[in-house]
């Protein structure tokens, strides 16, 4: 299993954020977890990258348990958080360069992993460009290029696609789906319908519960899934 | 290379770029001292009479006698400057990426730390030569004995700042920071006038000068400057440090939840 997590629980303060939440992430799956806003998506990533700790259940990353070895668990993950974490007054490749240096990966080594990195996504001529000069699109692809320099087992992303025009969330999501297609585990986190495919596992979240999981058309049936996902949660999607 | 040694390198430079980024910064940081030196010090020339007392052999000019205290005030804004730009990262996410790097997280504060405190060492010897300039001078090994005594200030003061970067939720709450901790911090220390002084008017006051960590700093600073070492000087500034630094990893710690609501995304 490429993630796990295991009845997982998480209060602030009295209000109850996550209550026993499991869910699997089977390997070179592209699965959505789908939930509203307030469902408790970010308090689920924040969880899952050790930005909270909680004793209440287990997350395993690649079988490693996070709470006990923290450090090999993180360095199997790639991260994409919904606020953009880019220093915006470096370049593209100073950006990716601290980054692979806070994976312990340096000189040579760093240099061909960001290249790698950087094709990968399309954005090897931008490498010398300031993210500040990026547009919303292609600040999001060089965080998703940046997060897989240390070649991570499982790509978490959270609501990656806010704040994007229609074009630059297709794009997104079409190149992640594909990273997925080549064999990359991916966690997307979305409130947004239109996003996932058929062929996605989905993992509904909702008021900080799992209330459905399963192959996403399977789970839709005859509703598009918006319909479905309203019915669930009363919310719009 | 270790991969820890890759990150340190990589976090004390990202830090040094960022302050040549602002040069604002960087001139503010040297302005602030010197007005205190070129003006308020001629100033207050006349009116302060100062003793002979340790590590001063002979009679010194007020300016002489603030220089260690205006390198203590550098190290002090700079440590409260890189507290509010860990605060600032927080709220832009920046800290995120830092915090969920594979490494030991009081390995990655600790090198945030050294590269403030790198940047502030930077700053007191471009101050330092300034002086020197206008003919405040200094015993020449002195400039270089200070040097440990300047890095253990800065860690000291920068471990403060990132303590209270980990207790301030928003950015807005800063300039409380200014009020209750640079302006008390600096104005109740050995920094502007020996405590012998300060006790003439108050014994109080000097009791809670003598209390004050940034107190010792200045002295110890003071006496490497004259190539002294001041033991209990080195003694509190190493407690505070190690107190300070405490606090500010318990603040920091996942399982404390001291982030909630200030990582919220």
């Amino acid at each position: 299993m490429a993630l796990r997590v295991d009845t997982l629980s998480y209060a602030y303060g009295a209000k109850k954020a996550l209550d026993a939440v499991s869910f699997e992430v089977f390997p070179g799956a592209f699965t959505a977890l789908l939930g509203p806003n307030g469902a408790g998506k970010s308090t689920l990533f924040a969880l899952m990258t050790r930005l909270f700790e909680t004793r209440d259940g287990q997350i395993t990353v690649g079988g490693v348990d996070l709470r006990l070895k923290p450090r090999d668990a993180l360095g199997q993950m790639g991260v994409v958080f919904q606020q953009t974490t880019l220093d915006l007054d470096l370049t593209v490749m100073q950006n990716l360069r601290y980054f692979a240096a806070l994976h312990g990966l340096g000189g040579r080594e760093a240099g061909k992993r960001i290249e790698e990195a950087l094709d990968r996504l399309a954005m090897r001529d931008r490498a010398a460009e300031k993210a500040r000069t990026l547009n919303g699109g292609h600040r999001r692809r060089t965080e998703i290029a940046r997060a897989l320099i240390h070649h991570p087992s499982v790509l978490l992303l959270d609501e990656p696609t806010v704040g994007l025009d229609a074009s630059a969330r297709q794009s997104i999501t079409d190149h992640v789906h594909s990273l997925s297609a080549s064999g990359l585990t991916v966690l997307w986190a979305t409130h947004l319908t239109d996003e996932v495919r058929d062929t996605d596992p989905l993992i509904l979240l909702h008021r900080g519960r799992v209330i459905e999981t399963g192959l996403t058309g399977a789970l839709r049936g005859d509703e598009t899934l918006s319909d479905w996902f309203l019915a669930r949660t009363g919310m719009p999607a | 290379m270790t991969p820890y040694l890759i990150a340190f390198r990589a976090i004390v430079w990202r830090e040094a770029l960022r302050f040549v980024h602002q040069r604002e910064r960087f001139l503010a940081a040297l302005v602030r001292p010197l007005v205190w030196l070129l003006v308020f010090a001629a100033g207050f020339r006349a009116a302060l009479g100062l003793a002979i007392t340790p590590p001063y052999q002979t009679y010194i000019t007020y300016e002489t006698y603030i220089v260690p205290g205006l390198c203590g005030m550098i190290l002090l804004f700079n440590g409260m400057q890189s507290a509010l730009s860990l605060v600032y990262d927080r709220e832009t996410g920046s800290m995120r990426l830092l915090l969920t790097a594979p490494l030991h997280r009081g390995f990655l504060l600790f090198s945030k730390l050294c590269g403030a405190t790198f940047i502030g060492v930077l700053q007191c010897y471009a101050f330092l030569f300034i002086a020197w300039l206008f003919d405040i001078t200094l015993p020449p090994l002195g400039y270089l004995a200070a040097l440990p005594a300047l890095v253990m200030s800065g860690l000291m003061l920068g471990a403060l700042g990132l303590m209270l970067s980990s207790f301030i939720k928003q950015l807005e709450n800063f300039a409380g920071v200014m009020n209750f901790v640079i302006f008390p911090m600096f104005f109740l220390s050995s920094a502007l006038y020996p405590l012998w002084k300060m006790a003439e008017s108050s014994e109080l006051l000097h009791d809670i000068c003598a209390l004050n960590p940034f107190t010792h700093a200045v002295e110890l600073i003071r006496f490497a400057l004259y190539l002294r070492l001041e033991p209990h000087a080195l003694l509190w500034t190493g407690l505070s440090l190690l107190v300070f630094g405490t606090l500010a990893l318990w603040g920091y710690d996942p399982g404390r939840g001291m982030l909630r609501g200030k990582l919220k995304g």
